[in-house]
């Protein structure tokens, strides 16, 4: 009987495991191609002939890539910050306050939510054209700066509070501004990270809007620069350089990753099922 | 931004430490008080939603119903659009999209998750690696994906020559190309999945499968009765989530198939999916007012699965 359910196991460890090298696999395949040499992709054998660094090399000399990178950063942390300041105070004021028109307000923003961004690219760029907002960080980030879903999130977590603790802080003469930011913000920080890891890795990732509010090369973030690149050389596909750029933008998100497992799955579940 | 904010938050300070000394005098005034300080919290982000998602949104619709040569209400676009091949083409590509994407992504999260709940090592390992796809940039593994099918210097037409397959073109071939994009794309999201169905899973109270074990049910009983049934709501949720996901699909085709020789959506806009279309139309071809309209049909779509998601959802809830 025991022995039954050891092999049971190992059966769905092999199985498992199989799985594992389906889905790395293309990261190592993109590790390995970015050390190749453009006529090494025309060997058809899985190691290069010999490690070669010129993509790198490229990469860091001959285009914006760290200006890419350092753009990503600006728009990834100023959106984040943004959004869990005015998400944790708009969703503290609907949860813990009670004022004419709280319901409606709360409908209209979760009513928000229902709207694809793809059906409002088109008049964003039309206003960031109208204000010059084109091709500058504010253009980018300000679609993001607050955001619907997190309201929602924060409310739910809001609620939990209890109200004495606010109302002892009120009489001991705490300005409501001070309550929300000592008392409150304290109480869901699980939820916050939650939301800041998201919203984070949203910003890192997105790329319909950046991609049609930057025109510049220098303004552009790490997905669009890699994107137009690779599409906008017409001189045939660099791909040595397309794949050192890749592992470039994907090895630091590994690690990062890597480091802090727990609280990116901790908070990409809590968020996903608040959904 | 943060500056504005921290300004605007110390003038309301100021403004709450006022009145609070008049509080004893004026008892009756606390109700306006609070009224006020709630909506001083919420001016800014009431003026951003309004800016930026009603009035746009509204922009939106009024645009998809002008021409760019005809001022005032015109239905021309729609009408135009009723007669657009590669619209249709576009919506027929969605659909498949939809079809084929969420059942497999959630067929392999749900395998995945029950074979990771069942082995006592490992466990972080592998679901470190099945995740790992999702919080990666979409654009850099969809051009690692490009690399991969491509059929002259790709590694699957190589590895499928091991076992004698004929190379195939993939994402070149107009019969293979959509299935390309779709593997990608379950690739990437099948780990959350995965993750999802693994907290549904522990959500499961042990004692069911306890009871279900005294009373010698055997596996496949336990997984149709208990189980499954019991993440119904889980399955509700990551089928919603995943449709709409997939129906706004862009960054995927657009990297996998654009190349500075054709744009995306090829080869014959086999894979040109809703948002592709509408992206090309209003951003390549600047017809504005038609992408527009090209935008109100997928924002339709989107309501629809939503007010199908209100329906489902409650009933769920009911037992």
């Amino acid at each position: 009987m025991k022995r039954k359910t050891s092999i049971g196991n190992l059966v769905i460890h092999l199985f498992l495991l199989v799985g594992v090298i389906v889905v790395a696999f293309p990261f190592i395949w993109m590790i390995v191609s970015s050390v190749k040499s453009l006529p090494d992709f025309y060997r058809f054998s899985f190691w290069p002939e010999k490690v070669n660094l010129s993509a790198y090399k490229y990469v860091f000399q001959e285009t914006d890539y760290l200006r890419w990178y350092l753009n990503s950063i600006i728009v990834g942390a100023v959106v984040t910050i943004s959004c869990l300041i005015f998400n944790s105070l708009v969703g503290y004021t609907l949860a813990k306050h009670k004022f004419p028109g709280a319901k409606m307000i709360f409908i209209l923003i979760l009513s928000t939510l229902m709207i694809p961004t793809e059906m409002l690219v088109i008049p964003w760029y039309l206003l960031g054209v109208k204000v010059n907002l084109i091709d500058t960080y504010l253009g980018i980030m300000f679609p993001g700066l607050i955001e619907a879903f997190g309201i929602f999130l924060m409310r739910q977590y809001m609620l939990s509070i209890p109200d004495d603790l606010l109302e002892a802080a009120r009489i001991d003469g705490m300005s409501e501004f001070r309550i929300w930011w000592r008392i409150a913000i304290p109480q869901v920080k699980p939820a916050l990270s939650a939301l800041g890891i998201v919203t984070f890795l949203g910003n890192w990732n997105a790329y319909l809007w950046p991609v049609i509010a930057v025109t510049t090369d220098q303004m552009r973030t790490l997905p669009v620069g890699i994107s137009l690149y690779a599409t906008g050389d017409s001189g045939g596909i660099q791909w040595n350089t397309i794949m050192a750029m890749s592992t470039l933008a994907v090895i630091p998100m590994i690690i990062v990753f890597l480091i802090f497992q727990r609280k990116i799955v901790e908070g990409i579940t809590l968020t996903g099922m608040k959904g | 931004m943060t500056q504005a904010q921290t300004s605007a938050a110390q003038s309301q300070q100021m403004d709450n430490k006022t009145p609070m000394k008049l509080k004893e005098k004026r008892p009756m005034k606390m109700k306006t008080r609070r009224t006020m300080t709630a909506y001083s919290f919420l001016l800014v982000p009431l003026i951003f939603f309004i800016c930026i998602r009603f009035f746009p949104t509204l922009y939106a619709f009024s645009m998809s119903f002008t021409t760019q040569n005809v001022n005032g209400f015109t239905i021309e676009n729609y009408r135009i659009l009723l007669r657009d091949g590669v619209f249709w083409k576009s919506v027929w590509n969605t659909c498949k999209y939809v079809i084929i994407t969420v059942p497999l992504q959630m067929a392999f999260g749900l395998i995945l998750a029950l074979a990771i709940e069942r082995v006592r090592h490992f466990r972080w390992f592998y679901r470190m690696i099945y995740f790992l796809p999702y919080i990666t940039s979409t654009v850099a593994v969809s051009w690692v994906w490009r690399l991969m099918f491509d059929p002259s210097v790709g590694f699957l037409n190589q590895f499928i020559g091991l076992f004698g397959i004929p190379a195939q073109n993939w994402l070149t071939d107009p019969k293979e190309a959509l299935y390309c994009v779709c593997a990608v794309m379950i690739w990437q999201s099948m780990g959350f999945s995965m993750l999802i169905f693994m907290a549904g899973l522990q959500g499961i109270p042990k004692h069911f499968y306890e009871a279900a074990k005294i009373d010698g049910a055997n596996r496949w009983k336990v997984f149709w009765k208990i189980t499954f049934p019991l993440l119904n709501p889980t399955i509700v949720f990551l089928a919603i989530t995943g449709v709409i996901q997939a129906l706004q699909t862009f960054t995927q085709i657009q990297n996998l198939t654009a190349s500075s020789g054709a744009s995306a959506g090829g080869p014959l806009n086999s894979t040109v999916s809703i948002v592709v279309y509408m992206y090309k139309t209003a951003f390549q071809e600047f017809n504005m007012q038609y992408a527009s309209a090209v935008a109100v049909v997928l924002f339709l779509f989107i309501l629809l699965v939503t007010l199908v998601q209100m329906k489902v959802l409650n009933k769920t809830y009911e037992y």
